[in-house]
């Protein structure tokens, strides 16, 4: 009955062409990335060894290994989100919950957006001016992870927002019915059920946090401290700014050094970003509504 | 009659405001304070750069020699001199050439993932665009140090590999996945009726994508590139690493040359705190701000400008 005129066929074939076109396009963005992994894994696998993530780096930082480093990293993270952690899930509260369509609404997005579009660089020299120097914290954890907590807010800000907005209305409109207030309808009944899309915004929140290098390069991390912090008050090392020290600053590092830490750095964070998103996808076959 | 949160004067049987109540007031009040803190933030970052920057603008800042002059020998004995266009220059061929890479790829994936792939292979894709765009820049730079500069060496057989290809390509990987996933949100956003109409019209893939879901999508496409174009120009750690960080107006692909950003990042710990060129890099760091303000404003008109109308 039907048959594919020439017209048929060439649209169709250039149909296939196309197709084929951008999934080679696709696979050119993706390839080149896989093989850096590859060569970072190849190169970096042999030097993690336990001595190398449990020990400190010794001989001016040309042997030994990274573990005054990866702590630093976690207490830069960990500081960090119990200072921007509160704001952001109370800031998405507002901007879901009770923000009206207005143009302050309008200006807190855009806010938002600035915030997250800012390079690092300029959050470090906001954190050397606001929280190093007016503020008097110096240079030290602190200081290095409040920058760290304001450059990642949006993060958890969109990330909650997002869950907070997938709850459906009716539920609200039901609890509100009952004659609760709207804060008794967030903590029994939004909250309850966006919980977990709030955590897979707080994991990527970490990962971001952990691989970042210019906000924390004047705020709090130094190059080089053979022994582990004590306070929020203290310097301390980082993975990513160690990295940068012995791939770049210090001469005759031995190969499998920097190859072994950027491993392990690219390895916590794609690992934190890994788990959020299978965690999100766990939430939607989960979904019950 | 009247509400209880408006009302004055009620009768005792009427005022509902119990503890419930003002816990919900106060609630509220303290979600709006932390609603406008990216305000207050937004604000304090520029107040607090400028605090430190104005110093330089007020007493050294001269337009013509620090927009007009490639000299930025702002530790010179003799006669310090703020010439900013070299570092203007590398910052912009580093990030044109990202772009130039990196805007047909990406395009080219959002319109993959977006329109062709289906299922599995597109929740896969979806994955792995997010993971890239997880990589932390200082792990990209030293990807350009120890694995792009090698490779251009010996490819092109030139003397140095740290140059505005290296740090274009690296830059071009980084900024590719953001911009392909933006570039996907904004495609998705285009009505699945405008493609079944087309369809219905007997229009294939590529003419229902080409005459339809593009033009539809146009805007949102423009703002993913803009903020990729914001993402190359403001990256620091990766450009510092792997252009080679000397001061240069590029001539070729394989000139080293140096960035605004990376300015900053490599002379701030060495300068002392007020001194002239302390301010100096607090006055680059207001222009990166402006610029940066200026590119996300553009995308957000962009973007919202046609739904407001």
């Amino acid at each position: 009955m039907f048959r594919a005129t020439p017209l048929n066929a060439r649209n169709r074939r250039r149909q296939e062409l196309v197709r084929l076109l951008f999934g080679l396009m696709t696979g050119l963005l993706i390839l080149p990335v896989l093989v850096i992994m590859a060569v970072l894994i190849v190169k970096g696998a042999p030097a993690i060894t336990p001595t190398f993530l449990f020990s400190e780096p010794t001989q001016g930082m040309t042997a030994g290994g990274i573990l005054p480093a990866l702590v630093g990293t976690i207490w830069l993270v960990v500081v960090a989100l119990i200072a921007s952690v509160p704001i952001g899930v109370a800031a998405a509260i507002y901007l879901s919950e009770y923000a009206p369509d207005n143009w302050l609404t309008r200006v807190i997005n855009l806010a938002i957006i600035n915030l997250a579009g800012v390079p690092s660089i300029v959050h470090a020299l906001f954190g050397v001016g606001a929280f190093v120097l007016f503020f008097r914290f110096g240079t030290s954890i602190l200081a290095a992870s409040l920058t760290l907590a304001v450059m990642s807010l949006p993060v958890v800000i969109v990330a909650t927002r997002e869950s907070l907005q997938a709850v459906p209305q009716a539920f609200r409109e039901a609890c509100w019915n009952m004659g609760a207030t709207r804060w008794q309808t967030i903590r029994t009944v939004v909250l309850p059920n966006s919980g977990s899309g709030i955590l897979t915004g707080i994991i990527l929140e970490v990962s971001r946090a952990a691989g970042e290098t210019a906000p924390i390069m004047f705020t709090g991390a130094a190059l080089f401290l053979p022994f582990l912090p004590h306070s929020v008050f203290d310097q301390t090392m980082a993975l990513s700014l160690h990295l940068f020290v012995i791939s770049t600053q210090v001469p005759d590092v031995p190969e499998a050094m920097p190859y072994g830490t950027a491993l392990v750095l690219i390895t916590l964070v794609l690992a934190m970003n890994a788990l959020s998103i299978g965690f999100r996808m766990w939430l939607r076959g989960r979904k019950k509504w | 009659m009247a509400a209880p949160s408006s009302g004055r004067r009620l009768p005792p049987a009427l005022d509902r405001r119990n503890g419930a109540w003002w816990l919900d007031r106060a609630v509220q009040v303290a979600v709006f304070a932390a609603g406008i803190s990216a305000i207050v933030f937004i604000l304090g970052i520029f107040v607090f750069i400028s605090a430190e920057g104005v110093g330089f603008l007020t007493s050294r800042f001269d337009a013509g020699e620090f927009f007009g002059s490639i000299n930025w020998r702002p530790t010179s004995d003799t006669r310090p001199t703020y010439g900013i266009l070299a570092l203007i220059a590398g910052t912009a061929s580093v990030t044109g050439l990202a772009m130039l890479l990196a805007v047909p790829f990406s395009l080219g994936a959002a319109i993959y993932i977006a329109e062709y792939a289906t299922g599995r292979t597109r929740e896969i894709l979806k994955v792995l665009v997010e993971l890239l765009a997880a990589i932390p820049s200082v792990v990209w730079g030293f990807i350009g140090l120890s694995i792009m500069n090698p490779l251009i060496i010996r490819v092109f057989d030139v003397p140095v590999g740290l140059t505005v290809l290296n740090a274009g390509v690296i830059l071009g990987l980084m900024a590719a996945p953001i911009m392909t996933t933006i570039a996907e949100d904004a495609l998705k956003a285009v009505p699945d009726r405008y493609r079944e109409a087309a369809e219905a019209m007997g229009a294939t893939r590529w003419q229902v994508i080409r005459r339809v879901v593009l033009p539809a999508g146009k805007n949102g496409l423009v703002a993913a590139v803009l903020l990729g174009v914001g993402r190359g120009f403001g990256e620091t750690m990766a450009v510092l690493m792997a252009s080679g960080h000397s001061i240069n107006l590029p001539t070729s692909p394989f000139d080293s040359v140096r960035a605004l950003t990376a300015t900053i990042a490599a002379e701030l710990g060495e300068t002392a705190v007020g001194s002239e060129h302390y301010r100096a890099l607090f006055t680059l760091g207001i222009l990166l701000f402006l610029v940066t303000f200026i590119i996300n404003l553009t995308a957000d008109l962009i973007v919202r400008g046609p739904r407001r109308r």
